[in-house]
């Protein structure tokens, strides 16, 4: 601890080993309570629901949709294993997995090019990859609605280009593009902010020592920028996992997404202990992923 | 150009800038058509048939889209200012001090920011489900889902978006400053008034307005712990688009659109008073 910590009472200047524990109890007493107000919201708020979750994800459903707390089963993750909501649970990896490699293909290069810009170039690109970054994700999901729909501006282009009437709304290949488009910023951001650390002049050093283009990305840039890749990745893959608007607004009857089934397990098919087990599912895949991140990549952001 | 930059050369050079207008193309394109067709007089939703209001002027002759934007207003102000306040003495503890459970209150402020908005939804409909039936027995009160179970639950994600902008500020600060006005014989509530609050401005209004942006957006959390006859301007909007698509729709969500712009807009500033506002 630095001298700004000291109580104010100058006048016990002298710094004997009692002053200083005592000091450093004071010290720790006002971080606490200063802390306390969000702590104890975040407890009462966060923690408590957290742990309710779980419970309940061990209770039964009882006849009525209600649920029946005094009898403790694994019913609820044994469910997981028929075949409909395995399909369910791995079309949502598969969709979430495609998600992330077609954001890191398309934000790599962008984000590299976005670092070879001059800083003024640079800080004006920047700001137009933050604006829809923080655009109403809603508003630009519908607006993907409107251009996909039946008379939409891309069904337009495909006849005019001859490709015919594309069916592209309500596929799986429509939830993509929405994903795609609604967390491709939380990809070039990481990435970004990686890339442009790198001390470029490694770059040339590589190609001085007659490493072609590909063998300096493969044995310089790619290294050295791998905690983006991770933290991009995972801030892509995570969201798209547990995504609901998207494939809500975007998707059909037959692309049931895991967002989805546990919404329907709470509004509409009442099965609240299922619901409690697929969220918990869903939060052991998160946590894996950020343990993942702080061990690989360390806090980038 | 950059001169520490190795400049690509050749086609690759042309593909990096090809990749470069797509990516741009692809963010603004649909955005720019959502805006274009809600001046279209046509009812088809994306096809052109003239200029008008209509769409804008049913906007507002609605009770009910009127009514939810004010819901979202109220909420999204409120949730903002408790969780601005909540979110900066937390990151002020975390940044300046230590104390018994720093790494738990650490860790604890950091999942709400990577849980995914359908667990925490789900966590926060079975905690409701009980706890306002625990409160009116217990003190007597009539609660009800609706306002105060969305903007506590706002509250709940807020506080960890706004501690982390505000922890970077602070971290990005020098304490040698207080400790040099405590020299000069400022109180420690002096030092903090006119030394700290002044420099972590910025951050802190960096973070409150993503805390409002965040309040404005959301759709999953509010949709499970809102009451019966309680609607945000997003779940009404949902709830449409779900019934499907409307020219009211789109200019509904043009008005969603130039709300996110004037918080970009803002937060920009916000941005660039760090520069500048190290006064």
């Amino acid at each position: 601890m630095t001298a700004v910590e000291m109580p104010v009472e100058q006048d016990v200047a002298e710094a004997t080993p009692e002053f200083e524990a005592a000091a450093a109890r004071h010290d720790r007493r006002r971080g606490f309570l200063l802390a306390l107000p969000a702590y104890g919201y975040l407890v009462l708020f966060f923690a408590i629901p957290l742990i309710i979750v779980v419970v309940y994800s061990f209770a039964t459903r009882n006849r009525f949709g209600g649920t029946d707390l005094s009898g403790w089963n694994l019913d609820s993750y044994q469910k997981l294993g028929e075949p409909i909501v395995r399909d369910i649970l791995f079309r949502s990896l598969w969709l979430a997995i495609l998600t992330t490699v077609i954001c890191l293909v398309i934000s790599y290069p962008f984000a590299y090019f976005l670092s070879t810009r001059s800083p003024t170039v640079r800080n004006v690109m920047l700001v137009f990859v933050m604006i829809p970054f923080w655009t109403n994700f809603l508003v630009r999901n519908y607006a993907w609605r409107v251009i996909l729909g039946n008379d939409g501006t891309l069904t337009k282009i495909t006849e005019a280009i001859g490709l015919g009437e594309q069916e592209l709304l309500f596929s799986q290949t429509a939830v993509v593009l929405g994903l795609v488009y609604g967390y491709m910023p939380f990809m070039i951001l990481p990435l970004y902010a990686a890339i442009e650390r790198i001390d470029h002049r490694l770059l040339e050093a590589s190609r001085d020592l007659y490493a072609n283009g590909f063998q300096s990305f493969r044995h310089v840039l790619l290294p050295l920028s791998m905690p983006g890749v991770i933290a991009g990745s995972i801030l892509c893959f995570v969201p798209s996992l547990g995504a609901y608007v998207t494939p809500e607004i975007l998707g059909g009857a037959k692309t049931t997404l895991l967002g989805s089934y546990i919404v329907t397990q709470f509004l509409t098919a009442r099965n609240w202990p299922f619901g409690a087990a697929l969220s918990f599912v869903l939060m052991a895949i998160m946590l894996t992923a950020t343990i993942v991140y702080f061990r690989k990549g360390g806090r980038t952001l | 150009m950059s001169s520490t930059a190795v400049e690509p050369r050749g086609w690759f050079k042309a593909l990096l800038h090809v990749n470069g207008w797509l990516v741009y193309i692809f963010f603004y394109a649909p955005i720019i058509l959502l805006v274009v067709f809600s001046f279209s007089a046509s009812r088809n939703v994306g096809v052109w048939g003239g200029f008008t209001f209509e769409w804008y002027g049913e906007f507002w002759d609605s009770q009910a889209t009127r009514d939810s934007l004010w819901n979202s207003v109220q909420i999204a102000v409120l949730s903002t200012l408790i969780s601005v306040v909540l979110g900066t003495m937390a990151a002020l503890a975390l940044e300046r001090f230590t104390f018994r459970g720093h790494r738990v209150f650490d860790a604890l402020l950091y999942l709400p920011i990577i849980i995914p908005d359908v667990t925490m939804a789900v966590m926060l409909l079975l905690f409701f489900a009980q706890f306002f039936d625990v409160i009116n027995a217990v003190f007597g009160t009539d609660l009800r889902k609706g306002f105060s179970s969305i903007v506590l639950s706002h509250i709940a994600f807020n506080i960890s978006f706004v501690s982390v902008v505000v922890r970077a500020r602070i971290a990005g600060m020098e304490s040698r400053l207080e400790e040099a006005a405590m020299d000069l014989y400022a109180t420690r509530w002096q030092a903090f008034r006119y030394v700290t609050v002044p420099q972590i401005l910025p951050g802190i209004l960096g973070g409150g307005l993503l805390a409002m942006t965040l309040s404005l957006d959301d759709v999953v959390i509010t949709q499970f712990v809102t009451g019966p006859g309680w609607t945000t301007l997003p779940v009404y909007v949902f709830g449409l688009i779900r019934k499907g698509v409307t020219p009211l729709i789109n200019a509904v969500s043009v008005v969603m659109l130039l709300g996110s712009v004037t918080l970009v807009a803002l937060s920009i500033l916000a941005d660039r008073a760090r520069s500048v506002g190290d006064t």
